[in-house]
C-alpha cells in the first residue's frame, strides 16, 4: 500500500514538473506581440467637408490567420512623427479602415482642424499584448466642393428643373396641357354649393405640417381656390391652424382668394386663427368647432398623423360632406374609410394644379408626369437588366449618403 | 398629492370621453383647459428650447450674425401692425422658399432614386419560387401604382386597366396598414382603461 502511494506521488511530481514549464511557455506565447499591421496609409477622406482623415492598413498576419489572436486595432494620432500619439478610435479585428473624424466648430472639444498635418499609427491588439505599425503621414484634411457620390442627385435635379421650366414655358405660350379629372376635386364645387344652400360654414384643416411641408404648400394652393369660390358664394370659411407660420400664410392665402373674387370686404381675418401647437389639444378644439359651428363641408388637406380618424369620424357624426387628402401613407386608409372623397398621395399635389390651371403649377405637374414616365421606363428596363445580372443599370441610381 | 393628481387625470379623461355621447359643458371645460395649458406649455418650451439657446445665448457669446434671424422674426411680428404688415411676407417667403428648396433634393433621393434603386430587382430567382413571386409583385405593383398617379392621360383602355390594378395594390396595402394601426390604437385605449380601472378605481391589478 505504501509502495503504491509512493508510485502515485512520483507520477504526480513528474507531471507537475512537465506541466509547469509547458504552462509558462504557453503564457509567454499569449503575451507575445502579434505581427504588426503593415502598409499603413493616411489621407484626406474624399467627398466630405474637410474634417476627416481616412486611415487604411494591411491586416496583421495574426488576424484571421497565424496565431489568430488579434482582437482589435487601435488608431493613434500625433501632430509630429516623434510626438505623443493618442488613441483616436478602435475597430474590431478583420477591419482595415478607420475614418478619424471630428466636429467642424472650433468651439467643439472634438474639433478636427482642416489643412493641418497629422501622423498616424495602427496598433494590433491581442488580449494581453500589442504591436504598433510604422508611422504614416503627414495627412491633411480638406473639404471638397462637390460630392462625386451625389452626382446622380445633381443630374436628376438639373434634368427635373429643365423639364419644369420647359413645361411652364409651354403653358405660358398657351399650349393646352391636359390633366385628367380627379374625383375628389370635382366634388369641391358641389361641397361648397351645399354649404351655401344650407347657410353653414366650411371648415378647412391644413393639417399638422409646417409651412415647409410640400403637402401643406399644396394645401395652401387649394385653399386659395376654395377661398375664392366661398367668396363668390358668400359662404363663411373657418381655418383653425396648428402652426403660427402656417396661420400667417393661410391668412394671406385666403385674403388673396377674396381679392381674386373681387370681394375683399368679405374677408374676415379672425376666421383663420391659431389654436395650439399640441396635436391632441388641437384636435379636441377642432372637434368642438365642427359640432358647434355645424360645418356643412370639411376639407382635410395637408399633413396628418394620428388625428386623421378622430377628425374624420367627428365630421361624419356631424353629417358634414368631407373631402380629404394627404401624402402621409399611414393616414390615407383612415381618410378612405371615413370621408366622402380622398385625394391619395400625389393627387393632392395634382389637385392644386388642376384647380388653379396656372402655368406655373401645370408646368410642374407635367414635369412630374414626364419624370414618372422616365422612372417607369427605367423600372421596366432595370428589372429586365437585373434578371440578366446586368448591374450597371442599378448603379445609375445609387447615391452615397 | 399623488391621489389628487390621479383624480384630476381620471376626471379629465372622462370629460374628453364624454364627447362620444355628445358635445357637453364638461367636454367644453376639458377642451378649453387642454388647449390653454398646451398653448402655454408650448410657449414656455419654445422660449427655453429655441429662443434662448439659438438666439440669446449666441448673441451673448458674440456671434452677432444671429441677429439676421432675429430681424426676420421681428419682421414676422409686424403682421400685428396692419399698415406695415406686408413686411412679414418677406419672412414667410424666406421660410417657405428655402425649406422647399432644401426638401427638394431630400425627396428626390428618398422618394425617387432610392425607391427606384430598390425596385430594380430580378424578375426571376432561380430555385426560389416564393421570392420570384415576391419580386414580381413589387415590380408590377410599383409600375401599376405609378400609372395610377400619371395625370396626363385619361384612365381608359389598357392604360386604365393598369391604373385599376395600381389602385388595387394601393387599397390592399391601405387595408393592411389600417388593420395594423387600429391594433396599435387599441393598445392606447387599453392603456387608458388600465389607468381608469386600475390606477384610479383599483378594480383591476
Amino acid at each position: 500500500m505504501r509502495k503504491k502511494n509512493l508510485k502515485i506521488f512520483l507520477i504526480l511530481t513528474f507531471f507537475c514538473f512537465l506541466i509547469l514549464p509547458l504552462s509558462q511557455i504557453l503564457a509567454q506565447v499569449d503575451t507575445l506581440p502579434p505581427a504588426t499591421p503593415t502598409e499603413v496609409r493616411a489621407g484626406d477622406t474624399p467627398n466630405d467637408n474637410g474634417h476627416s482623415i481616412t486611415v487604411t492598413w494591411k491586416l496583421s498576419a495574426d488576424d484571421g490567420a497565424g496565431r489568430k489572436d488579434v482582437v482589435a486595432y487601435e488608431i493613434l494620432r500625433s501632430e509630429s512623427p516623434a510626438g505623443e500619439f493618442v488613441v483616436r478610435g478602435m475597430v474590431p479585428a478583420g477591419n482595415n479602415t478607420y475614418q478619424d473624424r471630428g466636429a467642424k466648430e472650433k468651439e467643439d472639444k472634438n474639433y478636427f482642424p482642416p489643412h493641418h498635418d497629422f501622423y498616424y499609427k495602427v496598433r494590433a491588439k491581442t488580449l494581453k499584448s500589442y504591436s504598433e505599425s510604422e508611422v504614416a503621414g503627414p495627412a491633411t484634411a480638406y473639404g471638397q466642393w462637390f460630392h462625386i457620390g451625389k452626382l446622380p442627385v445633381f443630374v436628376g435635379t438639373l434634368a427635373f428643373t429643365i423639364m419644369v421650366l420647359t413645361f411652364i414655358g409651354l403653358a405660358r405660350k398657351g399650349k393646352e396641357l391636359y390633366v385628367r379629372p380627379l374625383a375628389g376635386i370635382d366634388a369641391v364645387d358641389d361641397a361648397i354649393g351645399r354649404a351655401t344652400e344650407m347657410g353653414r360654414p366650411i371648415l378647412y384643416i391644413l393639417g399638422l405640417g409646417t409651412a415647409a411641408d410640400i403637402a401643406t404648400i399644396a394645401s395652401l394652393t387649394i385653399l386659395n381656390r376654395i377661398a375664392k369660390k366661398t367668396a363668390e358664394h358668400k359662404t363663411k370659411i373657418i381655418v383653425p391652424c396648428m402652426d403660427p407660420i402656417v396661420m400667417s400664410v393661410a391668412q394671406e392665402t385666403v385674403k388673396a382668394g377674396y381679392l381674386d373674387a373681387g370681394r375683399p370686404d368679405m374677408y374676415q381675418e379672425e376666421n383663420i386663427f391659431y389654436i395650439t401647437s399640441m396635436q391632441f389639444a388641437y384636435v379636441a378644439a377642432v372637434n368642438g368647432i365642427m359640432l358647434r359651428e355645424k360645418t356643412a363641408t370639411n376639407f382635410y388637406l395637408g399633413k396628418f398623423y394620428a388625428e386623421s380618424l378622430i377628425l374624420a369620424e367627428t365630421g361624419s357624426v356631424a353629417g358634414s360632406i368631407q373631402i380629404s387628402g394627404t401624402d402621409e401613407i399611414a393616414q390615407i386608409p383612415f381618410f378612405v374609410a371615413a370621408t366622402d372623397f380622398t385625394l391619395i398621395g400625389e393627387e393632392l399635389y395634382a389637385a392644386s394644379a388642376y384647380l388653379g390651371r396656372e402655368p406655373l403649377l401645370l408646368g410642374a405637374l407635367k414635369a412630374q408626369d414626364l419624370a414618372k414616365a422616365i422612372v417607369m421606363i427605367s423600372l421596366a428596363l432595370g428589372a429586365f437588366a437585373a434578371s440578366f445580372h446586368l448591374d450597371f443599370f442599378l448603379r445609375l441610381f445609387s447615391v452615397q449618403m | 398629492m399623488e391621489t389628487i393628481g390621479i383624480w384630476i387625470a381620471a376626471l379629465l379623461t372622462l370629460g374628453i370621453f364624454s364627447f362620444l355621447y355628445k358635445d357637453n359643458p364638461f367636454y367644453k371645460f376639458c377642451e378649453s383647459l387642454f388647449v390653454g395649458v398646451s398653448a402655454g406649455y408650448w410657449f414656455v418650451t419654445t422660449f427655453w428650447q429655441v429662443f434662448m439657446p439659438k438666439l440669446a445665448d449666441n448673441l451673448v457669446a458674440g456671434r452677432f450674425y444671429y441677429i439676421i434671424g432675429a430681424i426676420f422674426g421681428v419682421m414676422m411680428l409686424l403682421r400685428l401692425i396692419p399698415k406695415i404688415g406686408w413686411i412679414s411676407r418677406w419672412s414667410l417667403a424666406l421660410v417657405v422658399g428655402t425649406t422647399a428648396g432644401l426638401y427638394f433634393t431630400r425627396y428626390l433621393v428618398s422618394n425617387g432614386m432610392v425607391q427606384v434603386q430598390y425596385t430594380i430587382i430580378s424578375l426571376y430567382v432561380k430555385g426560389n419560387l416564393s421570392q420570384t413571386i415576391g419580386n414580381l409583385v413589387i415590380v408590377i405593383g410599383t409600375f401599376s401604382g405609378l400609372i395610377y398617379f400619371f395625370f396626363s392621360k385619361e384612365h381608359k383602355g389598357a392604360f386604365g386597366g393598369l391604373a385599376k390594378l395600381g389602385i388595387w395594390f394601393l387599397m390592399l396595402s391601405f387595408g393592411a396598414s389600417f388593420g395594423y394601426t387600429v391594433m396599435s390604437r387599441m393598445s392606447l385605449l387599453i392603456g387608458r382603461m388600465d389607468f381608469l380601472l386600475g390606477t384610479w378605481l383599483g378594480l383591476i391589478r
